[in-house]
């Protein structure tokens, strides 16, 4: 990584009181049980030990929804030998939560291979969440063999094109794009001309000071290309994001759990209630990670968010499985 | 091994004893062909193996998916000249060469990995 990029990555671009020693620490306890809450335009960071020190207040925002992703159900290998299991794992973990989120956003790779019996046992095992809505964007394992009519006639009733779309929720602007479709060689995720065209269309008619929360599968920023660990027309896409004050965006794929901030725009991604992924450059491939047996939990997990009519930006939270 | 390698070429001769000469020498053409005409690539890692594979016109190419990861292998031409289906672990796709050219491929599941055939 560069010098510039680096300072891209940790400098304050909008007053938003992200030092680079607060940044830093909460960086630090990314993965392991990290509580980040931007609150007010201030970035606060806090050990899970310490969360009982926090305000029920500032946690339980006025809207409060979770993430989950890549349930990779069917995957059978030594990295997780029962991911029904753990999927099952997260559900408790988001029935425990002290404020019960209204709605649960799933960001791809629902299933391991697109069988119909995956997709029906993730939907089986979500049924027992309390959240009873779910909105989900696909994976690529969710489009295989079929460019995804299959993933469409299940979750994608009254979404556009490839299954893109978007709602309002407490004056909250929510958009699921996809990106995993139609794939070119030697590329990252694309989001494609006609996505694009819709999305700017879509966002056109909105105050600056609507909160926006995207979420898609593949990072909409560029994580670690090599690994395709990024989305080739993201940039066009944040273009049309631009006039916004608060932008979430998020994603899964990578099975780890990352943040940065630029500018109004916070990137997060989403652990992997399956298996987990190397960080980047730091194995021979991407595939699946296997831990030891008792340490899988804490490398699983769900991000919970919250969003508090006024503030700046919306608090997310990732809570290990373990 | 050596014993069984033995019992192997004895069962060998006996069949050729048994069937005589002239249906020997047919197995063995054939077997000899088929060495020839049948390549391997190897999914591993992310990665096809060899990354350009060069075989001569008629021979058939088998992928195999050695990742704990599916995988696809699809011709990146416009009219899709080769498409396998979804390979999970173990699972194999073959495609036979029948005219020269070079014939680049990629995983249309992860995009980052291409290969390329060359049949002359």
């Amino acid at each position: 990584m560069s010098e510039k990029k680096k300072d891209e990555l940790l400098n304050d671009h909008n007053h938003d009181g992200v030092d680079r020693r607060g940044f830093l620490k909460c960086m630090a306890w990314a993965g392991t049980g990290a509580f980040c809450v931007i609150k007010g335009g201030v970035l606060n960071s806090y050990s899970l030990s310490r969360v009982s020190e926090v305000s029920t207040a500032d946690m339980m925002g006025e809207l409060s929804f979770v993430q989950i992703s890549d349930s990779h159900m069917g995957f059978n290998k030594p990295a997780n030998p029962d991911v029904a299991g753990t999927l099952k794992a997260a559900v408790d973990k988001i029935n425990g939560l002290s404020a019960t989120p209204e709605f649960m956003l799933h960001t791809g790779d629902i299933s391991h291979l697109s069988k119909p019996e995956e997709f029906d046992t993730v939907d089986q095992i979500l049924k027992s969440a309390k959240p009873k809505d779910v909105f989900y964007v696909p994976g690529e394992h969710d489009v295989l063999n079929d460019d995804g009519k299959q993933f469409l006639e299940r979750y994608g009733k009254g979404s556009k094109g490839g299954g893109w779309y978007s709602f309002d929720k407490k004056g909250v602007h929510f958009v699921g794009l996809v990106n995993v479709m139609n794939l070119k060689a030697g590329g990252l995720g694309t989001l494609g001309h006609d996505q694009l065209e819709w999305l700017e269309d879509d966002v056109k008619h909105l105050k600056h000071s609507t909160p926006i929360v995207v979420f898609a599968h593949i990072p909409l920023w560029s994580v670690y290309p090599e690994w395709g660990w990024g989305t080739d027309d993201s940039v066009q896409a944040l273009a049309y994001l631009k006039k916004f004050g608060s932008v979430t965006v998020l994603n899964g794929h990578i099975h780890q759990t990352m943040q940065k901030v630029e500018g109004n725009v916070t990137f997060h991604t989403a652990a992997s209630t399956a298996f987990p992924q190397p960080a980047p450059g730091k194995a021979d491939s991407p595939g699946p990670m296997k831990v030891p047996a008792e340490q899988l939990k804490s490398v699983l997990g769900i991000t919970d968010v919250n969003y508090i009519q006024g503030k700046h930006a919306l608090a997310v939270v990732d809570s290990s499985l373990a | 091994m050596r014993r069984s390698v033995s019992i192997a070429g004895l069962a060998a001769a006996l069949v050729l004893g048994t069937l005589g000469f002239g249906a020997g020498q047919r197995g063995y053409v054939a077997n000899a062909q088929e060495k020839m005409s049948t390549m391997e690539v190897k999914i591993d890692n992310f990665s096809f193996g060899p990354v350009t594979l060069t075989v001569p016109v008629g021979t058939t190419v088998t992928w195999i998916n050695r990742d704990d990861i599916p995988h696809t292998v699809v011709s990146t031409d416009d009219s899709k000249t080769f498409k396998s289906k979804v390979l999970d672990t173990d699972e194999k796709f073959s495609f036979t060469f029948s005219k020269a050219g070079t014939y680049p491929y990629f995983c249309s599941i992860h995009p980052k990995m291409t290969g390329k055939v060359i049949v002359q």
